[in-house]
């Protein structure tokens, strides 16, 4: 059963935390944690859009990160113009670079969508593995398409001289400012999802993925639905990927290899599939675990690999069942 | 001499296709079989090729080595199996993408620590070292010819094996309905460890040819997996046909691409534009050719369970 109260306590818990940890981590000594938790938040957004589909959709997408690195080309594209003076385009009309974030942010979102759209669009016509193989497949030829862009740098990619600039006293170099603008979005963007899932949109994409054929027989289009929340979960990611690109100051291919959608997808199962927060708390365990096993050995990898496999197998609810005492709500 | 070129590219798409084919029809048997999607298959693929490349020196024998890599790739593949995948066969595809998944990473690591971060460059066997002349005036690669006799070997040994033999009746009867086929006291369970042997053989067979041609490196197994599941989603998920059939369109379809467009492209615009607009594009059709597919067939080319 969902535990309502616990929830909200573990919600609030959580972000009491992230609020506070700038200046824990200041007070410890330990600034290098405020731009490691910083990487959390940006991943957790991602995460989070990915649950959009993949925990209340029921749409399993093995090629998430390719939206996040469209998100984080926009910005660094845009950027880049900036540095070299020369226009983005000069037909049909003269677009110039630019570092607003109020304009390259919600383009981000934007060209995530619309990627989104595309991709979604063809592979939604099909279900199960195909819908696996086919996402990804997409994200590698976005992979390949962002090696072959040589004006931006092809495979070694484009690195970022200026940060997104906001409103003058806002400045994204200062690291818990940048912190707190992130939190901020990733809260925003909770929200937003958790209003969507709970109105009638959501309430479809919910019945798509637990029985499409009943869906149909009361009169719904689970496909348009399903494509509308994808395309939701596109520009999510596209946002993450524009903030991304600010926190590491460079865009790259790398951004959209199909280990990082992997990542993804594991961040989202070990939070708990269809909780919103559990995600974020996943990016959290993920990172951080990443992090520990790096410093304990350089082949850190073959001791992750088995801990998946065994979260797998044994852990189904994800951290977030733990925590806050439950799991998607139909199981 | 543009149709001698494209007799060469020709038979290169048709080298990578039946490589690819080796790749897919394990993949597919696998997914036909067992409802089961393994992104470890690519794991098989990059440890038949160190095995080779291991072997190679020892036995001073190219063929040899492939013929002692063979069974042990195959036993690494049923202790996969017997260990981590068999609970996984009735959970959700989702739970098996993140545990092979899991799978990737420990292989990798291990390989890098058996044999270090350094690609790893093995040489075809001496009397295939050569070249061949195809029509005259054509030179081509003779170990490259000999990939693909191997490919269309493999393709009628698992035409004969599915078609005519016992195992090959009950690979079938598995697909169609395992339930009968367990109440008919068939062991299902080690029909299953047999199939996951046999794809991941084909697996190090693909990758044991792949080695002289490319280099045998860490990774190497992924890029060829996501190739594979591009053939596998054309040809119809579980038909080992239509794995035949995609992997020799995605082959043929891949290399043209890569060998025409820059040269189509350049005489439109300016040849520095060309070759790198060109090399993107050419990465890109066989994503467009499956789109397409997909656009037309959902299902793929030949879908098994129709």
């Amino acid at each position: 059963m969902r535990d309502h109260g616990r929830e909200t306590l573990a919600v609030l818990i959580g972000l009491a935390f992230l609020l506070a940890l700038p200046f824990l981590a200041e007070a410890a000594g330990k600034g290098f944690y405020v731009t490691l938790f910083t990487r959390i938040l940006i991943f957790g957004l991602a995460a989070v859009s990915l649950d959009l589909i993949l925990g209340y959709g029921g749409m399993v997408s093995f090629g998430h990160a390719a939206f996040v690195g469209v998100g984080a080309y926009a910005v660094g594209i845009l950027s880049w113009h900036v540095f070299d003076g020369s226009p983005l385009m000069t037909w049909p009309v003269t677009l110039e670079g630019t570092e607003n974030a109020f304009v390259v942010w919600p383009l981000a979102m934007l060209m995530g969508g619309l990627f989104a759209l595309v991709i979604g669009a063809i592979s939604l016509r099909t279900t199960g593995i195909s819908f696996i193989m086919i996402t990804l497949a997409f994200a590698q030829m976005l992979f390949y398409l962002a090696i072959g862009l040589r004006k931006y740098g092809g495979e070694d990619g484009i690195a970022l001289y200026n940060k997104s600039q906001l409103v003058p006293p806002i400045d994204l170099f200062d690291r818990t400012t940048f912190y707190y603008v992130c939190l901020g979005l990733l809260v925003a963007f909770l929200a937003v999802c958790r209003r969507l899932t709970r109105s009638r949109f959501g309430m479809a994409v919910q019945g798509a993925r637990i029985n499409e054929r009943r869906m149909k027989a009361l009169g719904f289009s689970p496909y348009r639905y399903k494509l509308t929340a994808f395309v939701i979960s596109g520009a999510g990611a596209g946002l993450s990927g524009a903030l991304l690109a600010n926190a590491a100051e460079f865009v790259g291919p790398a951004y959209m290899s199909w280990q990082r959608s992997g990542e993804l997808i594991v961040m989202v199962v070990l939070g708990g599939m269809g909780t919103l927060f559990g995600p974020v708390a996943g990016a959290a365990a993920f990172l951080l675990l990443e992090e520990w096993l790096a410093d304990l050995t350089e082949h850190w990898q073959i001791i992750l690999g088995p801990i998946l496999l065994f979260v797998v197998v044994f852990a189904r609810r994800g951290l977030w069942g733990w925590v806050a005492g439950q799991g998607r709500e139909d199981r | 001499m543009t149709l001698l070129l494209l007799i060469e590219q020709g038979l290169n798409g048709l080298q990578l296709g039946v490589m690819l084919f080796l790749m897919a029809a394990g993949l597919t048997l696998v997914f036909g079989i067992m409802d089961m999607i393994n992104l470890a298959h690519g794991s098989f693929y990059m440890v038949g090729a160190y095995l080779t490349a291991t072997f190679a020196p020892v036995f001073d024998s190219f063929a040899l080595a492939v013929l002692a890599a063979l069974p042990l790739a195959a036993l690494v593949g049923m202790a996969v199996e017997v260990v981590a995948l068999r609970t996984l066969y009735r959970r959700e595809h989702l739970d098996q993408v993140l545990a092979t998944f899991g799978l990737i990473l420990f292989f990798n690591e291990l390989v890098r620590i058996v044999w270090g971060p350094q690609p790893i460059f093995l040489q075809p066997p001496s009397w295939l070292a050569g070249t061949v002349e195809i029509i005259p005036g054509v030179p081509y690669p003779a170990f490259r010819l000999a990939i693909i006799a191997v490919g269309l070997a493999v393709a009628v040994f698992l035409y004969l094996l599915i078609t005519r033999t016992r195992t090959g009746m009950l690979i079938r009867a598995g697909a169609s309905n395992r339930e009968m086929l367990g109440a008919l006291g068939v062991d299902v369970k080690r029909l299953y460890t047999l199939v996951f042997g046999l794809g991941a053989a084909l697996a190090a067979l693909a990758g044991a040819m792949a080695g002289p041609v490319l280099a045998v490196q860490v990774g190497m197994g992924e890029s060829v997996l996501i190739l594979t599941f591009v053939v596998i989603v054309i040809g119809g998920l579980g038909s080992v046909r239509g794995a035949l059939v995609g992997a020799l369109l995605v082959g043929m379809v891949d290399t043209l691409a890569r060998a025409l467009l820059p040269t189509v492209l350049r005489t439109m615009m300016p040849p520095s534009q060309a070759d790198g607009m060109g090399a993107s594009l050419a990465s890109m059709t066989i994503y467009i050719l499956m789109a397409a597919v997909l656009a037309w067939k959902p299902r793929g080319l030949f879908p098994a369970h129709a």
